[in-house]
């Protein structure tokens, strides 16, 4: 079985991020690193290759980690590979700066169809900087595969997938044969921490680079200009100004919280 | 005036307010027309629904073939009516179907795709949207500029102003691909109602963390006595204390409430992208250092087991 893994790299969410005067996101100045939602990728995807390497005739398993973007973003392949991802690929392009959703996801899908027989392409639920959650659909309308998203238990015979998540009214779960797109949540389960044996491990794990020419995808149909959407502009939120705080001393402090709410026309 | 695709949000037959809030800004950009998808049985009601708030047409789809097979089978309609009607745009909700919805369709038709939109107005070449990014510290103002724009909007984006449309059914037959009924949903599970409003909905959201230790009853208490819906922080989740649909943050959901009450939440950062937009937020925490003071516009240092139960009382009382 053959799994791919997309992980992204972006500026971390405990930073002050910000925008550059073009309005693309800074991915210079803020400190890097592998999308934490990506990481629960990575762990189902190991997983995976841990259930079936010690099952019935021991299946083998193959994990590829792919990132799309600049020099930077083999950090978060690094990542993957300490954790325990077999090989990685970068696709690294100057044209695909500043791509949107589609034009990402086209890379992935070029990636993906040039990497061959895939049965599983893995996601995470979003990544942490666009957080809009439609690459994995896409990928999935891009190679004409289901999808089966948001899953926070993951179970599997042979092809067959099994996903639990949590519905906007239900809890439900969605069935698929593979191949198949799959994104998890954080709640499908702790994501380990590399080892040290696994950090040495990753210095000599292969590492692919890859252009656009190298996956068949038109430059012309990456990276700002031909992006189907346009920041208009970027503002930064007026920071919050802290309002007044009481401390509770024998009551106080819900008598002023009622009139506070009062005040407010809450009550 | 051309067309404006709002795909109706329904649960079981019955239209869910978001649907009513696009429909309120369809009539912003044109002339609204309804998209359901769902059971034959429930339809003449949803349309008398979705006509209340300006739908001059409604699409009638019968979803009996393709019931229960997630998000692919959607994304063809909405296509193949994209293709029939030419609308200005096309107005989904931004659920995780929703998103999922628009993302294939985006592929299909070859157009832009704006998602998590708090605000959508006309501008001079198509709509113009607006967003919250970076866990709400930047506002971001886009627009599609490929083919047809296709917007996710965010619940409560637009107030829904109720005015007369023709509602004009127009039944609608699609042709459903094979390769669209992959993913089927096997098993489901309806949540418990909690009789409590729908927390990306909801007007007032109190929400507690791990400072509750587990026991929610104060929360819950003040939340009843405000009409509010109730929501948990990840370490509440994660702990186990309450279901994942409680969840409030970049991992779960994300609020924008008139008013946000947190008790006992700290307020990392992943927790503040998802209510830092909330218009009024009130905290209560023991810890004075809680990073979660630098947001309020009221905040309470002391024990959430006191003062929550205290409060409830007192507002319980004053409305008599």
């Amino acid at each position: 079985m053959n799994i791919v893994v997309c992980v992204k790299h972006v500026p971390d969410a405990t930073a002050d991020r910000q925008f550059e005067s073009d309005n693309t996101v800074d991915r210079e100045g803020v400190p890097g690193l592998m999308s934490e939602l990506d990481e629960y990728a990575v762990e189902q995807s190991l997983q995976l290759k841990e259930k079936r390497a010690t099952g019935d005739g021991g299946e083998e398993v193959t994990v590829t980690a792919l990132t799309v973007g600049p020099e930077g973003a083999a950090e978060g392949l690094k990542k993957a590979l300490q954790m325990g991802a077999d090989k990685g690929v970068h696709v690294v392009d100057d044209a695909i700066a500043g791509s949107d959703a589609v034009a990402t996801a086209k890379v992935l899908a070029g990636a993906v169809r040039k990497l061959g027989e895939v049965d599983l392409v893995v996601c995470g639920m979003a990544s942490t900087d666009g957080a809009m959650s439609v690459v994995p659909a896409m990928l999935a309308e891009l190679l004409d595969l289901p999808q089966v998203t948001f899953g926070s238990v993951v179970e599997s015979q042979d092809k067959e997938f099994r996903i639990k998540r949590d519905g906007e009214s239900a809890t439900e779960v969605i069935g698929a044969t593979a191949p198949l797109v799959l994104s998890v949540t954080d709640q499908s389960g702790e994501a380990r921490y590399p080892s040290f044996k696994g950090i040495m491990a990753a210095k000599k794990k292969p590492v692919e680079t890859w252009s656009l020419s190298d996956i068949d995808v038109d430059a012309g149909e990456v990276g700002a200009e031909a992006a189907w959407t346009a920041v208009i502009s970027t503002e930064a939120r007026p920071p919050r100004s802290k309002g007044e705080v009481v401390a509770d001393e024998d009551g106080s402090g819900a008598k002023a919280l009622v009139e506070f709410l009062a005040s407010k026309k809450f009550i | 005036m051309s067309e404006v695709l709002v795909l109706v949000d329904e649960v079981d037959g019955a239209v869910r307010k978001p649907t009513y809030e696009l429909l309120t800004i369809a009539k912003r950009l044109g002339e609204p027309s309804a998209v359901f998808i769902g059971g034959a049985e429930a339809a003449d009601a949803a349309v008398e629904a979705v006509k209340k708030y300006g739908a001059e047409k409604v699409y009638v789809v019968d979803d009996s073939e393709i019931k229960g097979y997630l998000v692919a089978p959607k994304a063809e309609v909405l296509a193949q009516l994209v293709e029939q009607a030419s609308p200005a745009a096309v107005l989904v909700p931004s659920s995780v179907d929703g998103r999922e919805i628009a993302g294939r369709l985006a592929i299909k038709i070859g157009s832009g795709l704006i998602t998590d939109a708090t605000d959508v107005q006309p501008g001079d070449d198509g709509p113009v949207t607006t967003q919250s990014v970076f866990a709400g510290n930047y506002t971001v103002q886009a627009k599609v500029t490929k083919g047809t724009p296709i917007i996710a909007v965010k619940p409560n984006a637009a107030a829904p102003e109720e005015t007369a449309g023709a509602g004009a059914v127009e039944k609608f037959t699609p042709t459903i691909s094979d390769a669209a009924r992959k993913a089927k949903i096997v098993a489901s599970q309806p949540r418990q109602a909690s009789g409590r409003p729908e927390l990306t909905e909801a007007a007032i959201v109190v929400s507690g963390g791990r400072g509750t230790g587990g026991n929610f009853d104060p929360i819950e208490g003040l939340a009843d006595s405000l009409g509010a819906a109730v929501g948990a922080s990840r370490a509440v989740v994660d702990s186990g204390w309450k279901p994942h649909s409680f969840q409030i943050g970049q991992t779960g959901k994300v609020v924008s409430p008139q008013l946000y009450i947190a008790s006992g939440i700290s307020g990392a950062i992943q927790h503040r992208a998802g209510m830092q937009t909330s218009k009024t937020i009130v905290a209560v925490n023991k810890d004075e250092e809680a990073p979660i003071f630098e947001l309020v516009d009221f905040g309470v240092v002391g024990d959430l087991h006191t003062v929550l139960p205290a409060a409830t009382e007192e507002i319980n009382k004053r409305k008599g």
